[in-house]
């Protein structure tokens, strides 16, 4: 039997607040993360803005010693141990201060990123190398810059005996990694597991994006106003960094311990479209996102009418109008009865691989909380929306969502979807099944 | 250079890689790096171009591979300065 898996915590480092209360408040006030770099113009990029996490060599100070930050140089790595360690106090747990200890063979995690340490490789590494400095390194790039290496330091620092792993697939992998956790505790292989997504903060890889002129590169002077998701001037996305983490357990073990349950994990799927169809490797095929979507309902055992509000990709890009048309389609309801839609990406930017993790922190607050928050600067909507205008608010409304459907699409035509249900112990009895 | 000054400054050096830091206040000549103070053993590369920058030496991999107490890295150093 297919065991229920809920959250029982959540940590996040965003452009726009770190930690729940902070980021929580963010959200419903709308409170964008957005600023304006000026290294980015002096490198000539054509978007000069982004979002990243601020006082992080403060927080790393409170939260490391100075033996653990020593090889903490590359941000993907600090602002996935930062969240991780912020998700796995929030589930109950204490950080373990000696490493002589067995480690916790109930609790895996599967932290994804997009590029991994790229700031490390292209700003010390690459240099030290082609100066011929190799053998003045030092011992550290390999474990900060392997792909592995967020999910790595997460599993020493927390002492972790399950599967730690690193998953990949563009801006889909936050989400994927909850996906694949979800099923990992569902099969009975796992009691726990941390699941999300990191992204550091790197010109190099946003400059990378800024060469395939995606970004928004006309509003540098108005940082805030530069990430528009569904709006009719949305001219490609703000470039994010930062990292969100759920802990996702066993229901069965949540209650043993006791622990708070913030959110039932309903359903997952993660499909791809194939780069056929109108997909590519930059673009989805429409029916594959469609699919991913109704899979993710099919295996929540509900129908597209019972989601109460929907946490978008919506990057605010020429992608945007058509993923909504895509909802609307797996979800099989007329847009006048279409559930509310946001963008966290308006207020923080796309912060790539960490995207589906931050997002899905945002959702899970969302159904606990019982609010859905606004997207900025969808004021001038984009006409293709013009159906759904009752559907998207730009300003936080208060509504007690019983159902939350969270979606990310990435580079390679691949799609992620999960459907998250409000935690009720009146009404989650046990038996159930 | 006097024998205590330099195992003083080899303390200050392997402070940051240190994990077990009680066992640090009462270090001696023959307190181990990796089994005493919890030094992970990749480590030892950082600390010996840490060495190196600090006493201004060049410290070849033989040599290197010769520490494994603070007494160890004291000869080490020692022999280099001269």
């Amino acid at each position: 039997m297919a065991r229920r898996v809920v959250v029982t915590g959540l940590g996040v480092l965003a452009p726009n607040g770190h930690g729940l209360t902070e980021f929580e408040s963010a959200l419903r006030e709308g409170r964008s993360g957005i600023r304006f770099y000026p290294k980015l113009a002096e490198l000539k990029f054509g978007c000069q803005v982004g979002g990243a996490p601020q006082g992080v060599e403060e927080i790393k100070e409170r939260y490391f010693s100075e033996e653990q930050r020593f090889s903490m140089k590359s941000t993907v790595i600090a602002f996935g141990a930062i969240a991780a360690v912020d998700c796995w106090r929030d589930a109950g747990f204490d950080v373990p201060e000696s490493t002589s200890e067995e480690p916790d063979f109930d609790t895996g995690a599967i932290i994804g990123t997009g590029v991994a340490g790229i700031d490390l490789m292209c700003g010390f590494a690459g240099p030290m190398i082609d100066g011929g400095r190799t053998r003045r390194m030092g011992s550290t790039i390999v474990e900060q810059v392997m792909c592995s290496g967020v999910s790595a330091r997460i599993g020493g620092l927390l002492g972790l005996g399950g599967q730690v792993s690193t998953n990949s697939s563009a801006c889909t992998t936050g989400t994927e990694a909850i996906v694949e956790a979800y099923w990992q505790i569902q099969a009975g292989r796992a009691k726990r597991m941390l699941a999300g997504g990191a992204e550091g903060d790197s010109h190099y890889t946003w400059g990378s994006f800024d060469a395939m002129r995606v970004l928004a590169a006309n509003r540098n002077q108005e940082p805030e106003r530069a990430s528009r998701p569904m709006s009719a001037s949305a001219s490609g996305f703000v470039p994010g960094s930062g990292a969100g983490m759920l802990m996702l357990e066993s229901l069965e073990s949540a209650l043993e311990r006791g622990a708070r349950i913030y959110a039932e994990v309903l359903g997952g799927q993660v499909n791809s479209g194939g780069q056929r169809q109108g997909g590519s490797m930059t673009a989805p095929n429409p029916l594959g996102v469609q699919r991913c979507i109704r899979g993710a309902l099919d295996a929540a055992g509900i129908r597209g009418e019972e989601v109460d509000a929907i946490n978008g990709h919506l990057t605010a890009t020429i992608a945007d109008p058509r993923e909504i048309a895509s909802w609307q389609a797996a979800l099989e309801v007329s847009p006048k009865r279409f559930p509310p839609i946001n963008s966290t990406k308006s207020l923080i930017g796309h912060t790539l691989g960490a995207a589906g993790g931050i997002e899905c922190v945002a959702s899970v607050l969302e159904l606990d909380r019982g609010f859905v928050h606004g997207s900025l600067n969808c004021e001038d909507l984009h006409p293709e929306l013009e159906p759904y205008r009752d559907s998207i608010h730009g300003e936080t409304i208060e509504l007690e969502p019983r159902i939350v459907a969270k979606a990310s699409f990435g580079f390679g035509d691949v799609n992620g979807c999960v459907i998250f249900g409000k935690w009720d112990s009146q009404h989650n009895n046990f038996d159930k099944e | 250079m006097e024998h205590q000054a330099t195992f003083d400054r080899v303390i200050g050096i392997i402070k940051p890689f240190v994990k077990n830091t009680d066992n640090l206040a009462t270090a001696s000549e023959e307190t181990r790096l990796l089994e005493d103070l919890g030094v992970n053993s990749a480590r030892l590369v950082d600390i010996v171009l840490a060495f190196e920058d600090e006493f201004d030496i060049a410290i070849d991999d033989e040599s290197a591979d010769r520490v494994q107490t603070l007494g160890d890295a004291v000869a080490v150093i020692q022999e280099k300065l001269q």
